[in-house]
């Protein structure tokens, strides 16, 4: 799990472009959007295409995400449970 | 046009350079764009992070828009219109998209790569970062039309649609680029004319 | 005292209809340009969009010209504008603009790998081959500003006639539904996976349309449908592709097209909204349309029988608006039933009569923009 949550930080900086932040910067409970690392509507369809195209998951409900994207804590659960590649 | 509108600051990025009211305030080496407009954003220490998930035809637009409404009056902005144009439009990140669902097989169209499909897309970049709540509009010409750029700029703040318009000429494709980005308001000592526009795109 | 500015001539071919007259009589009878299509070429499973027929669309541009070497787009903007080049009797001069608006263009030809492609997909290049063969002296005008291009333009060119720019301008707007489009808004999770209800309590998105449009806009009064009141394009500075919470840019720009108008805003009978079928736009243009007090207006969307026809729409659904005032009548907003937004509007559920002065359009679109124009009928 701690590989997955290592891996899924690299992923989100280097796909969602986030120039200045750092894997080290990111905690596994921090919130991912709105005060936390900032991230938006776009970033959150992003991610979406993330968890199909990495791991295979298809989200069809945007509204599933929500849950989902809170954290890495959220995000690699879910991976894990789900994930088909 | 009856009253005259003068050209109160501009700015040209080509070449890895940055030319300020005929100034080189910017310069690197020859190593792409998307390194030397990572340089020219830290140079300018411009702290504004969005920057990097922006496309080219974005970041060379916000680029020239930062360094000409950075020195502006904090009150006129609100006032500020944006009339931009370029040859590609947004053609630069349209074949990056269209590569991302050409292959059946690695299908994975990127919603953030394809809402940078759309040209004006970087006037709502500068209008975001500037809170320009104002006039804006996005042209396409085969090449920079002056005449045009003069009458529109005129046409705006004569009707009081704006005060002042940000107007660029931005060219982005491939490794090719040019932007080419001036203020016109009503005071100033160059006129904003075909002929005085051409004269300062040629520079 | 500003030049005064008319729409006297327009047209449009769209999926059911190839002049005003059949589209006006589609609309009125409740018939839909969207259907459910299954095309692997255009996306990978079923979906709900307004395409017109290349067959029929081939005869009809055969009784234009036998020359072949023209896309799916440019014969239909070519078909949208030859009859009203014809009927308006205008000598094309050193005073007479061409507008072209358009999102995409020919996107299609990044489809083939050759060299030439990238010359193909230029909007320049679409606007010359079209500006050649109708014979225009100007540097053709493209205007690409999203989903209000259409509309843009005709407040570009009314604004350019004023200045003494030009005398008239021809104007034409189209888009096509293709596979770069779709996959863009579906990978957006924008699409409704049934036919569009625009301001519903169901609504769940946009279907895709493709249509051309074209208009007179002429200083010479001869003919007029409207004269063009007052204009206003005024960005949200709120978020590149979702629309502002506020209605702020909506607001602002009919603000400024009120301002310019000198009419009052109690006089508007009816307004010719945008209505996308998104949850997110749709409640903008609620809020934005109660902010203004015109919520007891009569509205309607019309992508409910076109989809959304991109930087046609504008210009489109001004044609569509221009009719329903002339005749008298308010089109339903098909695909409406029980209200979805949080603030009252008057969303026209039945075609009916009404004897209507001033309309408004307005439309919307990524990067924020928005566009509002206020239109008078000429007796």
């Amino acid at each position: 799990m701690e590989a997955l949550k290592q891996e899924l930080k690299e992923k989100i900086i280097a796909v969602l472009n986030l120039e200045d932040i750092a894997v080290a910067d990111i905690n596994d409970t921090d919130a991912l959007f709105g005060d936390g690392l900032g991230l938006d509507s776009i970033d959150a369809l992003e991610l979406i295409v993330l968890l199909d195209k990495d791991y295979g998951i298809k989200l069809t409900d945007p509204k599933e995400g929500k849950h989902i994207f809170q954290s890495i804590d959220t995000m690699s659960s879910y991976i894990a449970a789900n994930r088909t590649k | 046009m009856e009253k005259k509108t003068y050209i109160q600051a501009f700015c040209t990025i080509e070449n890895n350079k940055i030319v300020l009211n005929g100034e080189t305030v910017f310069e690197s080496e020859n190593t792409g764009f998307a390194d030397f407009s990572k340089k020219a954003y830290q140079h300018f220490e411009i702290g504004y992070p969005k920057f990097f998930k922006m496309d080219n035809l974005s970041k060379l637009a916000f680029l020239g828009s930062e360094l000409l409404l950075k020195a502006q009056n904090p009150n006129d902005e609100n006032n500020t219109a944006l009339l931009f144009a370029n040859k590609s439009s947004s053609l630069d990140t349209d074949v990056k998209y269209q590569n991302s669902i050409s292959d059946k097989e690695n299908y994975f169209p990127s919603p953030a790569v394809f809402v940078y499909t759309l040209a004006n897309i970087c006037l709502g970049e500068i209008s975001i970062r500037h809170q320009l709540k104002s006039e804006n509009s996005f042209f396409i010409f085969d090449a920079f039309n002056a005449a045009f750029m003069a009458d529109y700029a005129n046409i705006l703040i004569e009707t009081q649609k704006a005060k002042n318009v940000l107007c660029g000429w931005t060219e982005f494709f491939g490794e090719d680029y040019k932007a080419f980005l001036y203020l016109v308001g009503n005071e100033g000592a160059i006129e904003n004319t075909k002929q005085n526009l051409e004269i300062l795109y040629n520079k | 005292m500003k030049k005064e500015v008319y729409i006297s001539e327009t047209n449009c071919i769209t999926p059911i209809g190839f002049d005003v007259v059949s589209n006006v009589k589609n609309i009125l009878d409740g018939n839909s340009a969207i259907q459910k299509h299954d095309n692997k070429a255009l996306l990978d499973f079923p979906f709900f969009a307004a395409i017109v027929d290349e067959n029929k669309l081939d005869r009809a541009f055969a009784n234009v010209t036998s020359v072949a070497s023209y896309t799916k787009l440019e014969k239909m903007m070519i078909l949208a504008l030859q009859p009203i080049i014809e009927n308006s009797g205008v000598k094309i001069s050193h005073r007479t603009a061409f507008i072209l608006s358009t999102t995409k263009g020919n996107i299609t030809a990044l489809e083939n790998s050759e060299a030439t492609t990238i010359e193909s997909a230029q909007l320049s290049n679409l606007a010359k081959k079209i500006a050649d063969f109708f014979g225009f002296k100007t540097e053709p005008i493209v205007v690409s500003n999203a989903c209000v291009s259409g509309i843009l333009a005709v407040s570009v060119a009314k604004r350019l006639i004023q200045a003494n720019v030009y005398d008239e301008a021809f104007v034409v707007a189209g888009d096509l539904v293709s596979e770069f489009v779709l996959s863009g808004f579906n990978s957006f999770q924008a699409m409704s996976n049934a036919p569009c209800q625009p301001y519903s309590e169901n609504r769940t998105g946009v279907n895709l349309g493709e249509a051309t449009a074209a208009v007179l806009v002429t200083s010479n009064p001869k003919n007029a449908k409207v004269k063009i009141l007052g204009d206003g394009s005024i960005n949200d500075a709120n978020h590149i592709s979702g629309p502002s919470r506020t209605g702020e840019g909506l607001v602002l720009s009919i603000e400024s097209a009120l301002n310019e108008s000198g009419i009052d805003k109690n006089n508007i009978g009816y307004i010719s909204a945008h209505g996308t079928a998104t949850p997110f736009n749709d409640e903008m243009e609620a809020i934005a349309i109660n902010r203004l007090g015109l919520q007891n207006v009569p509205m309607n969307s019309l992508k409910g029988y076109y989809g959304h026809t991109l930087g046609a729409s504008g210009l489109l659904e001004t044609v569509i608006g221009i009719e329903s005032i002339l005749q008298n009548k308010l089109f339903a907003s098909a695909g409406y039933d029980e209200s979805g937004v949080s603030q009252a509007i008057n969303v026209i559920e039945k075609n009916k009569d009404a004897e209507i002065q001033y309309f408004l359009k307005t439309a919307s679109g990524f990067g924020g923009c928005n566009t509002a124009v206020i239109f008078e009928k000429v007796n």
